[in-house]
């Protein structure tokens, strides 16, 4: 069994982070009622014995649960959002070796997290990540959590990045990136956006974009329903954005839309923690969804939003499930799978949902979805047994497909906006180490995937020619 | 003599687990021709080829080894094993590490192999030094991941390289054409290219066609994959279990590996093994149902010519081309109701009144080759021990042209794919070179063409 190590960055990276957490407990204390620590909370929490000296006994699986440590590192260059996770429920997962802080923030600048703090404490940071590693008994990936518009989760968020590749190669590096929408309210943002873009292009495994738009539009569709008092009433602990039976008992502002993102961590790695009919684990999500080094942006929805509460009606047919994963309203970006083309596409499934419903679902959409010619069938399927807390069945969606060119474009848009009149420019040349480069070649970065996905696009709907085959003498 | 079966990756794993439940359940529910020594005789043959039993009071242990990158099915396996009561898998007759191979036959064989080789070896080994005689050994994988298809590559050439002597069956489950996996072409075609030499032949299950089975013939609803496995558990048993010898019914034939290589391959160029049995149905309607093995061997026969996947939806139309006539057209991969030219095939005959059977339909020349000697190239066997509660069973095995459109299907799309170079940075990054994979395209482009032009 392999474990996971979730690096926070950042106030949007902090408290997604928390959310993570307390979902990650509910989910697994529905499960093991016995308190046993076994191999599944093993990937995200190490087993300490606090009486006896902090000592580590996550190596004796199988004892019962002494206390629980995240396997977490939380980095913010501003006390307040860390401080208010170690006074809150949560405290106790973390000790104060995993927490790097300082005082001032980094004024919504990239250059600042990045250059400034990046060198100040890139060794505290390599420490402790070393030392979270050597906890692990077999290390397999990073999950980077961090938003793109500000400074310290954008900037030093990217440093860290660059980190785990220098020192963990071959420790995959999942990264969800929580994106600006249009109306963000941070100046910057775009500049902030595009700077770290190229990191990520250049030194991610994969990354999941989210718009806090599209998290926003999800969150009101299901209070409506909530509120509607029809039918449809459905069960409030049910919906993807509670966190009701979790640790935290006061919702805060943006809870919602964090425990969104919350779930999606958790599906898609419920196959590496969970037993199944077809296990997909993470590296096997790496493998299959990209199929060119610098293309892996996966656009990720997850499906049902909530369970109904009426129980006379019959639950929500599972054909419906696979339908609304596709449709652009549950993509927790801004974009529409069925308009652009698909490069890969990975189908989790949890629950009680057997490999001929999979196939019948699968054959039923294909025709709607348009595929590279060259990967017709590019499907990637996993099967576990588990399902989340209060369903009984879910499907995480994770797409490559070229509709995640027109975030990226208007991204380009609104930095050249900026960078035209060279607004704002002096806050970041200003800081040492930064030059006019790094916004050129940013920028270039970022255009030239945008190409490689106009050039994606522009085959979609011609029929391509089958290569031709080898010929064998006879 | 005794087989040892070596369990490689998740797909592997899973079908081994119900291949050992049916085999042992198989024993105790034995029922022949009311012959309590043929019984007894079946009985034996089947517990010393499969199971090794310590001391002969605990419950018999699979002559098996479980190899997964991963250790969740293989503990799966075990449990289910154990919860059985009439088996169980040995101590320490498994490998396992922390993390998969991510799917990628890359990172199975040319990194995991190397590995853990001697670990694996050693398992083996083991299992070797309990038999009293080694008829070979019979490898499971899938061809889709990573650790099935790559490591068990390796693995396979591996046991060629250590027992020079022995025979090596692989077993191997071809994929959903609907994709399970994306890079599932990729490591088909490798895996296939170096089996080819490092195996003796390969037993082929395709999950299309067990799925069909499931739905149309089984009526499951909701088919999981367990019950795709069972499904092929059923239908290996059927081939591996003892037949009699044609002296007489109470001997058993000893040397099932070896006797299945003489017949059906010949020739190196052609290795593929394709596998349909008759009848295929759920419980119930067993229950119910009545069979005369000249129906059965009637809808078999068609179903080998006309390249049916079961014995429901047969093209009755195609027939074998009259003597005399030019040869049957090049395989062109657009017709379905093609003629299946057959290399040599294997009919395996259980149950009642099995002597009377009559496999002389099999025989016609113009199901085979033209450079086939006539004669040689139908082999029955027979036990009239009825297999897992079907009254009648005829099982056959064909090396044919049954899977030229699949490995046609399987090499186009990887070859597309290539074309584009998707995905081979992924491989290029455990040691697989873009002339290795030439390498195995142009290995599987000579096999279609030699099966092609059967």
């Amino acid at each position: 069994m392999t474990q996971s190590i979730v690096v926070q960055v950042g106030q949007c990276g902090n408290q997604v982070g928390c959310r993570f957490w307390d979902l990650a407990l509910r989910e697994h204390s529905s499960i093991n009622k016995k308190g046993i620590y076994d191999d599944a909370l093993s990937s995200f929490f190490r087993n300490v014995d606090t009486r006896a000296g902090d000592e580590d006994c996550s190596g004796l699986s199988g004892k019962k649960i002494q206390s629980l440590k995240a396997r977490a590192v939380l980095i913010d260059m501003e006390e307040g959002v860390v401080n208010e996770m170690l006074k809150g429920p949560l405290g106790e997962l973390f000790d104060s070796k995993q927490f790097i802080t300082d005082v001032s923030g980094s004024g919504n600048n990239w250059a600042v997290g990045h250059k400034v703090y990046g060198s100040t404490y890139r060794e505290q940071i390599v420490e402790c990540l070393r030392k979270a590693a050597e906890q692990c008994d077999c290390l397999q990936c990073f999950f980077l959590i961090h938003s793109m518009g500000g400074g310290t989760g954008s900037g030093l968020g990217t440093l860290v990045l660059n980190i785990l590749k220098d020192e963990f190669p071959e420790v995959y590096r999942i990264v969800t990136s929580v994106y600006p929408s249009a109306e963000d309210d941070v100046i910057t943002s775009p500049y902030n956006s595009v700077l770290a873009m190229r990191e990520l292009t250049e030194h991610a495994d994969c990354v999941l974009p989210i718009e806090n738009q599209a998290l926003v539009d999800i969150a009101n569709k299901i209070k409506l329903m909530s509120h509607s008092g029809k039918v449809g009433a459905i069960k409030q602990e049910t919906a993807i954005i509670s966190g009701q039976g979790g640790v935290s008992v006061q919702e805060k502002p943006f809870d919602a839309m964090n425990n969104i993102v919350a779930n999606l961590l958790l599906s898609l790695t419920s196959s590496a923690r969970f037993e199944g009919s077809l296990n997909m684990d993470l590296n096997e999500i790496t493998m299959n969804l990209v199929p060119f080094p610098r293309l892996h942006y996966l656009v990720s929805s997850l499906t049902p939003l909530y369970t109904l509460a009426d129980v006379n009606i019959p639950s929500r047919r599972l054909d419906q499930m696979f339908s609304d994963a596709f449709s652009k309203d549950h993509q927790l970006i801004h974009a529409n799978p069925k308009h652009g083309l698909y490069l890969a596409c990975a189908l989790m499934v949890r629950g009680n949902v057997q490999v001929s419903d999979l196939r019948r679902n699968i054959e039923r959409l294909k025709p709607s979805l348009s595929f590279v010619s060259w990967n017709q069938e590019g499907w990637k399927t996993g099967l576990c047994s588990i399902p989340p807390v209060g369903h009984s069945h879910s499907l995480l969606a994770l797409a490559n497909n070229t509709c995640v060119k027109p975030t990226f474009m208007e991204l380009k848009e609104r930095f050249m906006k900026l960078y035209k009149k060279k607004a704002h420019l002096h806050h970041y040349l200003d800081v040492d180490g930064m030059e006019q480069e790094c916004f050129t070649e940013a920028v270039s970065s970022l255009s030239s995937l945008i190409q490689e996905y106009d050039q994606l696009d522009a085959t979609k709907g011609l029929i391509m020619e089958d290569a031709p085959r080898l010929n064998i003498a006879v | 003599m005794s087989i040892v079966t070596v369990q490689l990756g998740q797909c592997g794993n899973q079908i081994g687990q119900e291949l050992f439940d049916v085999i042992s359940k198989d024993c105790h529910n034995a029922q022949g021709q009311s012959n309590k020594t043929e019984t007894e005789a079946y009985r034996a043959c089947s517990q010393e080829r499969f199971f090794s039993e310590d001391h002969g009071k605990d419950t018999p242990s699979a002559r098996a080894v479980l190899v997964d990158m991963e250790p969740k099915v293989i503990s799966q396996a075990i449990a289910t094993a154990a919860k059985s009561g009439i088996w169980k898998y040995g101590e320490q007759s498994f490998f396992c590490q922390k993390q998969g191979s991510g799917n990628n036959w890359a990172n199975g064989f040319c990194v995991h192999g190397p590995r853990h080789e001697r670990d694996i070896m050693n398992l083996v080994r083991r299992q070797v030094e309990k038999c009293d005689r080694l008829s070979g050994f019979f490898t499971m994988m899938s061809l889709a991941g990573g650790t099935g298809s790559g490591l068990g590559t390796y693995m396979t050439q591996c046991l060629r390289d250590t027992y020079p002597h022995s025979f090596i069956l692989n077993q191997v489950t071809w994929p959903y054409g609907t994709g399970e996996v994306i890079v599932q072409n990729y490591n088909s075609v490798l895996t296939l290219s170096h089996l080819y030499q490092s195996s003796d032949a390969i037993l082929v299950h395709e999950n299309d066609t067990v799925h069909k089975i499931c739905a149309q013939l089984m009526n499951i609803k909701q088919i999981s994959f367990k019950d795709v496995n069972k499904v092929i558990a059923h239908q290996l048993g059927s081939v591996l279990q003892p037949v009699c010898t044609s002296d007489g019914t109470a001997e058993y034939k000893r040397n099932p590996l070896g006797d299945l290589m003489e017949t059906m391959v010949c020739h190196p160029e052609f290795k593929l093994l394709g596998l349909r049995n008759i009848p295929q149905m759920s419980d119930t309607a067993l229950a119910y149902s009545a069979f005369t093995w000249p129906g059965l061997l009637k809808h078999l026969r068609q179903m080998l010519i006309a390249h049916a996947k079961m014995e429901e939806g047969i093209d009755w139309q195609v027939r074998p081309p009259l003597p005399g006539l030019p040869a049957v057209e090049k395989f062109t991969g657009n017709k379905e109701s093609r003629f299946n030219t057959s290399l040599s095939n294997l009919l395996i005959l259980r149950g009642k009144d099995v002597q009377s059977a009559d496999q002389g339909a099999f025989a016609d020349p113009a199901l085979y080759t033209s450079w086939r000697p006539p004669g040689s190239s139908i082999t029955t066997w027979r036990t009239p021990i009825a297999f897992n509660r079907y009254e009648k069973l005829a099982t056959l095995v064909s090396n044919s042209q049954l899977l030229l459109k699949p490995l046609d299907s399987i090499v186009g799309r990887a070859w597309n794919m290539f074309a584009s170079r998707a995905y081979v940075h992924q491989y290029i990054k455990y040691g697989i070179s873009e002339g290795d994979f030439l390498d195995s395209f142009t290995a599987l482009e000579q096999v279609i063409s030699s099966y092609s032009n059967l």
